[in-house]
């Protein structure tokens, strides 16, 4: 009796507790719907991963300090201001609702998903001569990036290019769908060069010039352009480096940024080499392979050129060269003043760090007869990277000058400028230095 | 001789043109505020103003200073009356040996001076150029943000802690 009384009360509570999970575990809960995140093979997310990186794809869709491909970044055209998209895969302000086939057709034939026509800044004419499997596996890349709910800004463009139907116009002139044929007289790596060049990495958008309506030349492939505010060198044969490229330097220098002999990576190439240092090695070095062969071998200017620059080069001091006087006649010459007073800058302000034997403290200044930025068509370049120097990204340590915005005086940095070219190279003076430092000045 | 506009005064200095402006201020002028760290402007501990923007003044030859006002932590406050950074650094404590402090306070009063309100990512962004070895940063980043919001609430002098005078 009592061994059954005390099963009863092991029994029933249990009983009570098993009907109760019984119950509980049967009460019917509302449906979601299943989120839509669709699913991609590892390697093929890290094909656009890599392909990605070489596409400096971050560097319009992604804001600085902002979340990854979310847009926002403004892009200053001479038609106006375009801001990059927001790519990740959110429904309303991202590509969410995309299928393959939209971005597909957006990449190929720069139609959005909703058929309004996009802005070639985004380079629809380069990425079209990508291959599918590639395309599909940007569309894996981005398809599996945090979506972010982040609507672009409205564009600011010039009269009457909001309309966008006039891209149809556009694209007839310079749009040439579809993939390139290789070229079976060159090598592989050659060839993967010129598919990343002409496609993903869209070289060109840079540093061909462009014509009024904003093509690119085809004439002048790779013969220097502009890139916000900046002279992108050429590339092809009138590259103007002094110490003429080689696969290896290429290779370096897109990889790190800085290669001895050649000057170190500013402005908006600052984010392409960011970019490409995380990129497949082989990919980067291909691209060299690429560039090199279109430069050509060293012409026997050029080679003069080096020869001329790594002389003055050897000099202890940059002030100790005496100019060439080769200089064109029919250029103004820099007064006595203004050469006066650059000098003196120099001496003070710079000579510290780039005259030989500062190496240990200055960690190899480069020697200026050797930076690319004096040998360049107009000062553009050296006027920015005087004024704000070379900040390594935030996280890399290594490339560094400091910013001279605010030391020198607007004529002070004309001085300096016009200085340097008359020091360092053998080219005619730049004209009207002040006028371009004026234009170039950063807002306070 | 050459004549400077230094905190407010005109001030003669007898001193080669060539001379970093660092080192006409702690050399002739006794303003040892400014401190030399490096020489090449890596660092920033040598920051003063020069018209209104924060400048490396050991790569700053006096030759280029010209008519335009200059600026050094001496001109910002004293112990008894300190400034709005300065009285910031106190309240927050921000200084460990203090070497770089100067730099940072000049290089912070050029952006308060410009720019009264700030946001903490322009803050990083302008503090940027000065190095703390002490790492401090974080502490440094809390006393620019007071000053701003002390400057911006239209108190004069704001608060130290507990009254503190730990200069």
């Amino acid at each position: 009796m009592r061994r059954r009384r005390l099963a009863a009360e092991l029994f029933l509570p249990l009983l009570a507790v098993l009907l109760l999970i019984g119950c509980a575990s049967g009460l019917p809960l509302d449906p979601v719907a299943a989120p839509s995140r669709p699913t991609f093979a590892r390697e093929q997310v890290r094909q656009g991963e890599l392909l990605a990186a070489v596409g400096n794809c971050g560097s319009c869709h992604t804001l600085r300090d902002g979340p990854p491909f979310a847009g926002g970044v403004p892009l200053r055209t001479p038609f106006g201001t375009i801001y990059g998209t927001n790519i990740t895969p959110e429904p309303e302000t991202g590509i969410g609702l995309w299928s393959e086939a939209a971005f597909r057709r957006a990449m190929r034939e720069g139609v959005s998903r909703d058929g309004h026509l996009l802005y070639p800044a985004f380079p629809y004419n380069h990425f079209t001569h990508l291959s599918d499997g590639d395309i599909s596996a940007l569309y894996a890349f981005v398809m599996t990036r945090d979506p972010v709910h982040r609507a672009a800004p409205e564009n600011r463009l010039v009269f009457p290019l909001g309309f966008r139907p006039l891209l149809a116009g556009w694209n007839m002139l310079y749009l040439r769908p579809g993939p390139l044929a290789p070229q079976e007289s060159q090598s592989a790596e050659w060839n993967r060069g010129a598919y990343l060049v002409h496609g993903a990495a869209h070289c060109a958008a840079c540093h061909s010039p462009r014509d009024g309506l904003g093509g690119e030349k085809p004439d002048a492939f790779l013969a220097g352009g502009d890139a916000e505010g900046w002279h992108a060198t050429a590339l092809n044969q009138q590259s103007p480096s002094p110490v003429p490229w080689t696969v290896d330097a290429l290779a370096a220098y897109l990889r790190t940024g800085i290669v001895p002999d050649h000057a170190m990576t500013a402005g908006p190439m600052e984010d392409v080499v960011h970019n490409l240092s995380r990129a497949d090695p082989a990919d980067v070095r291909a691209i060299a392979t690429f560039v090199a062969a279109t430069m050509g071998a060293p012409t026997p200017e050029r080679q003069s050129r080096e020869t001329a620059a790594r002389a003055k080069a050897a000099q202890p001091a940059l002030a100790t060269v005496s100019p060439a006087a080769t200089a064109s006649a029919s250029t103004a010459q820099p007064d006595a003043a203004t050469l006066g007073l650059g000098a003196s800058v120099y001496e003070s302000g710079c000579a510290s760090c780039h005259d030989i034997g500062r190496e240990l403290s200055s960690n190899t200044a480069l020697r200026l007869p050797l930076a690319v930025a004096l040998h360049l068509p107009d000062p553009r370049n050296l006027i920015h990277i005087i004024r704000r120097g070379i900040l390594p990204p935030d996280g890399e340590p290594g490339r560094w000058m400091p910013p001279f915005e605010g030391t020198l005086t607007d004529e002070q940095l004309a001085a300096l400028v016009t200085w340097l070219r008359r020091q360092g190279t053998d080219a005619p003076a730049w004209p009207d230095v002040i006028r371009t430092v004026k234009e170039t000045g950063i807002a306070p | 001789m050459t004549t400077i506009n230094l905190n407010g005064r005109q001030q003669q200095v007898d001193a080669d043109p060539a001379t970093p402006l660092l080192y006409v201020l702690r050399d002739d002028l006794q303003l040892n505020g400014a401190k030399f760290g490096c020489g090449l402007g890596q660092c920033g501990a040598c920051t003063v103003m020069v018209g209104g923007q924060a400048v490396l003044s050991c790569l700053t030859p006096l030759s280029v200073v010209g008519e335009r006002p200059v600026k050094t932590i001496e001109g910002l406050g004293t112990i008894d009356k300190p400034g709005a950074l300065q009285s910031a650094f106190i309240a927050e404590q921000a200084a460990q040996c203090g070497y770089c402090i100067p730099g940072m306070i000049m290089r912070a009063q050029a952006l308060l001076e410009r720019k009264p309100s700030p946001t903490d990512a322009e803050i990083r962004q302008h503090m940027a150029l000065n190095l703390c070895r002490c790492g401090t940063h974080m502490r440094i980043l809390r006393a620019v943000r007071r000053a701003a919001d002390s400057l911006q609430a239209g108190a004069a002098k704001p608060e130290t802690s507990n009254g503190q005078r730990s200069i």
